[in-house]
């Protein structure tokens, strides 16, 4: 099934490139050694090298190399041995060195790809064009005076990967499977902690479209999209405002955009023309980047087990489904705490728990698994509970409702609250005989052919044991009683 | 390769530098010398030659993560011509 917009002149096809900007996890910046935790007072991060003083040399970070090179391993794409830094200049208030160290000819990761999950089940390759390291800038404060612009520091020279993919992203839902595809392998990985409120990661938005069969029009670039919603939005958006234009007989121009989300529309940039003359050149203080062979395969022999090959083996070891076992590896932690939950136990279920009653109670108070009230362990007691037919599953559900509350571990729930299942089949026998005594009208409508009475007396002698009877001893006692 | 009266004024405003009309005759000419000098090197023969970005062969040295700066507002800002409290401030900048 082919996306595609339908104007007035008929279908356009969109074609999407994206260039994520993900801030490296480090404790030091790119080349300097001033710290990069998120939050510090202004300015309270910055070296001589980050605010450009003269003469200030940078020193690159051994950290922030190997992360780039395992993103790159992560992405099933080409290192580059050798690699080199440049210049890209332009002026800006939070850019004090009037130019930004990056990576232009010679990036340290070339060619790779990653699957992507689309809505349908369906999977789709996007190919990943290049990664290369360059230097975040500093941060610009435009709304605390009328005149004036406050600039901070602490994040210039904080490391960060640029991820170019190639334009195969064809609708607003397979770039957000793109964005999020890369987040879950860069969490993985430990490269990036991909946490959009703080910016950590950040893209820019190539969107252009076409007729079926036509080569590439002209694309305009959206820059800074800061949530995975936004960047959805903002492909339709662009895409459907480019198709006005040419259906109006208008042309396209190459430009910058700006997505305003509470519009849900973009607007050109008001950047000035000579914004795009960057003017690379190799930096002069930074020698060429070479990596030892040896010291690369020995970072890819220490990469984690990464989503793919944990939904395949999930699917092959655990008997789960492809979309459940998709959910639970989008995130590593709760990838960890179904495993942990499902050890020797029954994998279907526990997912079945983990993707149902306790992803619902997280989402609803606002929880992430970290701080999930009811332990991995925790839950996997409540399933031998299940197991070992001490609870029905319908307790188990009351069960879990108290440790969702109270953190407490279901063993000691069920016994201080006497939920244990009745299979002592004298008290079953005295609580059935009891309903049937008291209902003989009902009894006979059922022995006069009205079979649907059945329930009505399960449902009473479950009523009259709280919900404790053990369902299969209470269903086999009503029907001996009932019988004729 | 020369530079004409347009080119110079572009080169003037990425570097952010103030040219006046009457000096654009004089800079061009002097500018086109630079040019004229440095194109001597492509008399040399550098087939089969790897370009070479610096003056040396070294590869980079790298250094350990580990956070031994910053810490030092005051000094960063001590030579900003403004400041409000712990920023730099400047002329707002709109985009």
């Amino acid at each position: 099934m082919t996306y595609a917009i339908e104007g007035s002149t008929g279908p356009w096809e969109v074609v999407v490139g994206l260039e994520v900007h993900a801030q490296v996890i480090s404790k030091s910046k790119l080349f300097s050694g001033a710290a990069t935790a998120f939050g510090a007072e202004p300015n309270a991060q910055v070296s001589f090298v980050d605010a450009a003083f003269p003469g200030m040399l940078p020193v690159p970070n051994a950290e922030c190399v190997a992360q780039a090179v395992r993103t790159g391993l992560g992405l099933n794409a080409k290192i580059n041995l050798v690699s080199r830094f440049d210049r890209k200049n332009y002026f800006y208030a939070d850019l004090p060195s009037g130019y930004q160290i990056s990576q232009y000819e010679k990036p340290i990761v070339g060619s790779g790809a990653i699957e992507i999950e689309l809505a349908d089940g369906s999977t789709k390759s996007i190919g990943v064009t290049r990664l290369h390291l360059e230097q975040d800038a500093g941060k610009s404060l435009h709304d605390q005076d009328p005149t004036k612009s406050y600039i901070d520091l602490n994040r210039a020279g904080v490391a960060l990967m640029e991820i170019v993919s190639e334009p195969d992203i064809h609708s607003p839902d397979e770039a957000g499977a793109y964005v999020r595809k890369l987040r879950s392998i860069m969490r993985y990985l430990g490269t990036c902690d991909g946490n959009m409120e703080e910016g950590s990661l950040r893209a820019d938005v190539n969107v252009s479209v076409r007729k079926p069969g036509e080569a590439f029009r002209t694309r305009c670039e959206i820059k800074n999209v800061n949530s995975v919603r936004f960047v959805m939005q903002a492909v339709e958006a662009e895409a459907t405002r480019q198709i006005e234009v040419w259906e109006s007989g208008g042309t396209v121009r190459q430009e910058t955009r700006l997505f305003d989300s509470a519009r849900g529309t973009t607007r050109p940039m008001r950047s000035k023309e000579d914004a795009h003359d960057y003017r690379y050149f190799p930096d002069p203080d930074l020698p060429p980047l070479v990596l030892d062979k040896a010291w690369v395969n020995e970072l890819g022999k220490k990469l984690p087990e990464l989503p793919d090959a944990k939904r395949a083996r999930f699917m092959a070891e655990h008997g789960l489904s492809a979309y459940d076992a998709a959910v639970l590896v989008a995130e590593r932690a709760n990838a960890d705490f179904f495993e942990a939950t499902a050890h020797r136990r029954d994998a279907k279920q526990a997912a079945n728990w983990i993707t149902g009653d306790l992803f619902a109670t997280l989402n609803r108070t606002g929880r992430t698994i970290e701080q999930s009230p009811v332990s991995a362990e925790n839950l996997g007691k409540l399933l031998d509970l299940i197991a070992d037919d001490t609870i029905s599953g319908k307790i188990a559900k009351d069960v879990f409702a108290v440790m969702a509350e109270t953190g407490e571990a279901p063993d000691a729930i069920v016994e201080a609250r006497g939920w244990r299942q009745v299979k002592d089949s004298g008290a079953i026998d005295a609580a059935v005989a009891a309903i049937v005594a008291a209902n003989p009208d009902k009894v006979a409508e059922y022995r006069g052919g009205k079979e649907k009475m059945f329930g009505f007396f399960v449902g009473q002698v479950m009523k009259a044991m709280a919900g404790k009877g053990n369902p299969a001893l209470v269903n086999e006692a009503v029907r001996r009683h009932l019988s004729p | 390769m020369s530079l004409d009266p347009d080119a110079i004024r572009r080169v003037a405003r990425l570097a952010r530098i103030r040219v006046p009309e009457v000096d654009i005759p004089r800079l061009q000419a002097d500018l086109n010398g630079i040019l004229g000098w440095i194109e001597m090197l492509n008399e040399v023969d550098v087939d089969g030659v790897e370009p070479l970005a610096g003056g040396t062969t070294l590869a980079l040295r790298l250094r350990a993560d580990v956070v031994t700066d910053g810490g030092m507002p005051e000094a960063v800002l001590a030579n900003a011509p403004d400041r409000a409290g712990e920023f730099f401030a400047v002329p707002k900048v709109v985009e």
